[in-house]
């Protein structure tokens, strides 16, 4: 699936966890992305951010082996695992069997295995439900399913595309909370696709705004850990990326400045047609 | 002291204040009735209640003279050739033929249905060489088939399960065919980037997804194996319920006639009852709407 994987499978990147290059993807004479260069380390949280329609998802499925039809140079780790949207848990299948689906029995047979998924879904607090069909759960015990499922994995690479874009925003903040302890436990790469501004400062060590199917800034995040909305730095990097984003501070009201969900809220207005 | 109590003691004194309030009428946002539905009948009680009263229609309507016992058998002279055809050991060894060439026609045409809609549904290939011949072969009339297969296969148990067989295929292959191709692609993509095989992608995701409507397709295929072996039974046959009722006709006993279709109806409530629960068993994870 991944085609850069299969053709040099002894590369090196040392420490690097993804090394695109020259990525190109068009749909119909259309180019969605235009020569990309991104590369990740392996510890790194990168948010790619970026309106409706910029490529930011098409971009990630190619990482994630979802799309054959680019061009340029990519290369992942093996390991990788992907988040979507909806968590895209098969509903004839227990929440456990969800969780372990598709990896093979080791050594310890289905037994390791299975506490292996219990494990995972102990680490995102839902080891009750293990035995509950996946239509039962909340929108929120679905994505936690859906992240214990990337996680039992052990991937090198984690590919979040807008995990939490259709959970309500208390949920999302429990969410955030959430990923940042998974992440800090387990170190992976991250890439997570959103376009919520304030959901990518607040989690990410580095933030990616692609405009066009071009990249338009990558900037670090240089917010002190726990980061608050309120912080002048973080203030300054929203304002900066919604800059960049083509929103500008009059579209936003001030009252939705410092509001829990601000960021999104921001974006309704601006992209009433988000998908 | 009831809200409603409240409610109309306060809107009262308030007029008495005279104040220009405008008065809202209140209501509970569903009716009282509803909310408090305590006693529930048992499903299995109101179902049977339905065909209770066809049948009570039935008896009532032969005992007020509405038909001669030679146009229609009352549901009580049907019973009694049912014990008079038992007891001679008639009823029991025909059933057992005619549940046994729908047996073994409906296994015949599942597995037919159920492969060519696997080999349609999974391969874009399989569906453009299979499924126009299916979609022709359709449209065939069954029945006209009768001679043809006598002709083919003789007069023995062959054509009968032949026609059973091609009576019960085509809900299967439809309905199967239309499951695989109605799932969720998302959740197939899913599959994939977690490593399922393309044989776990369809055992695991792909079949399942595809159960539900292969059940409405076997629902569909039992009550059409069961309406070709009364017509091939009919036709041509020593034996099974379709030929009682020939019979019967020969020797004009109404009764008989009807009985063979009374047992012909219970054994279709019986099939669909049979579905339903292997609908519950292997649906459970499915929470859609029941019905109020």
């Amino acid at each position: 699936m991944s085609r850069g994987y299969e053709e040099a499978p002894e590369v090196l990147t040392n420490g690097a966890a993804v090394i695109a290059h020259n990525v190109r993807r068009s749909f119909n004479g259309r180019d969605v992305l235009k020569d990309v260069n991104l590369t990740i380390q392996g510890d790194e949280f990168v948010a790619l951010l970026g309106r409706s329609g910029t490529g930011k998802s098409t971009l990630l499925r190619i990482l994630g082996g979802l799309d054959a039809d680019y061009e340029g140079d990519v290369l992942v780790p093996q390991r990788r695992a992907v988040v979507f949207q909806e968590s895209r848990l098969v509903p004839w299948l227990r929440v456990a069997a969800n969780v372990v689906l598709g990896l093979r029995p080791g050594n310890g047979g289905r037994a390791a295995l299975r506490a292996r998924g219990l494990a995972a879904l102990a680490e995102v607090e839902l080891a009750e439900h293990a035995r509950d069909w996946p239509l039962t759960l909340s929108g929120g015990e679905a994505q936690r399913v859906a992240l214990a499922r990337a996680l039992v994995r052990e991937p090198q690479l984690m590919l979040l595309d807008e995990p939490f874009g259709a959970l309500d925003a208390l949920t999302r903040i429990k969410m955030h909370a959430l990923l940042q302890r998974l992440c800090a436990r387990h170190r992976p790469a991250v890439l997570l696709v959103t376009h919520d501004v304030d959901e990518a400062i607040l989690l990410a060590d580095r933030v990616v705004v692609l405009v066009d199917g071009e990249i338009a800034l990558d900037t670090r995040v240089d917010v002190k850990h726990p980061r608050d909305r309120g912080n002048p730095a973080f203030v300054d990097l929203r304002n900066q990326l919604l800059k960049e984003l083509g929103v500008n501070e009059v579209d936003v009201a001030p009252s939705l400045l410092h509001a829990v969900s601000g960021g999104d809220r921001q974006f309704h207005r601006q992209d009433p047609e988000k998908i | 002291m009831s809200v409603i109590d409240l409610v109309s003691r306060r809107s009262t004194k308030e007029d008495e204040g005279s104040n220009s309030i405008d008065v809202i009428t209140l209501e509970h946002p569903v009716s009282t009735k509803r909310r408090r539905r305590s006693f529930r009948v048992p499903r299995i009680v109101r179902r049977t209640v339905g065909p209770l009263i066809v049948v009570a229609l039935w008896q009532w309507s032969c005992s007020a003279g509405v038909f001669t016992s030679f146009e229609v058998a009352s549901p009580i002279a049907v019973f009694d050739a049912g014990r008079e055809l038992w007891s001679q050991g008639v009823l029991q060894t025909n059933l057992l033929v005619s549940l046994r060439r729908v047996a073994e026609g409906l296994g015949v045409g599942v597995s037919i249905g159920l492969f060519f809609a696997v080999l349609s549904g999974l391969f874009r290939l399989g569906e453009d060489l299979v499924d126009p011949v299916i979609q022709a072969a359709r449209a065939v009339p069954i029945l006209g088939l009768v001679p043809l297969a006598i002709i083919w296969f003789g007069v023995g148990e062959l054509p009968k399960i032949f026609l059973i067989a091609l009576g019960s295929t085509f809900a299967i292959y439809i309905n199967t065919f239309a499951g695989i191709r109605g799932v969720d692609t998302k959740l197939v993509e899913a599959g994939q980037t977690f490593g399922l095989s393309r044989w776990g992608l369809v055992r695991r995701v792909i079949l399942p997804g595809a159960l539900p409507n292969f059940l409405v397709g076997l629902r569909l295929a039992l009550v059409g194996s069961w309406l070709i072996v009364i017509v091939a039974e009919e036709i041509n046959a020593q034996s099974g319920i379709g030929y009682l009722i020939m019979q019967a006709q020969t020797t004009a006993r109404t009764d008989i006639m009807m009985l063979g279709l009374a047992i012909y109806a219970i054994l279709g409530l019986c099939a669909d009852a049979l579905v339903r629960l292997l609908e519950r068993r292997l649906l459970s994870w499915r929470r859609g709407f029941v019905g109020a």
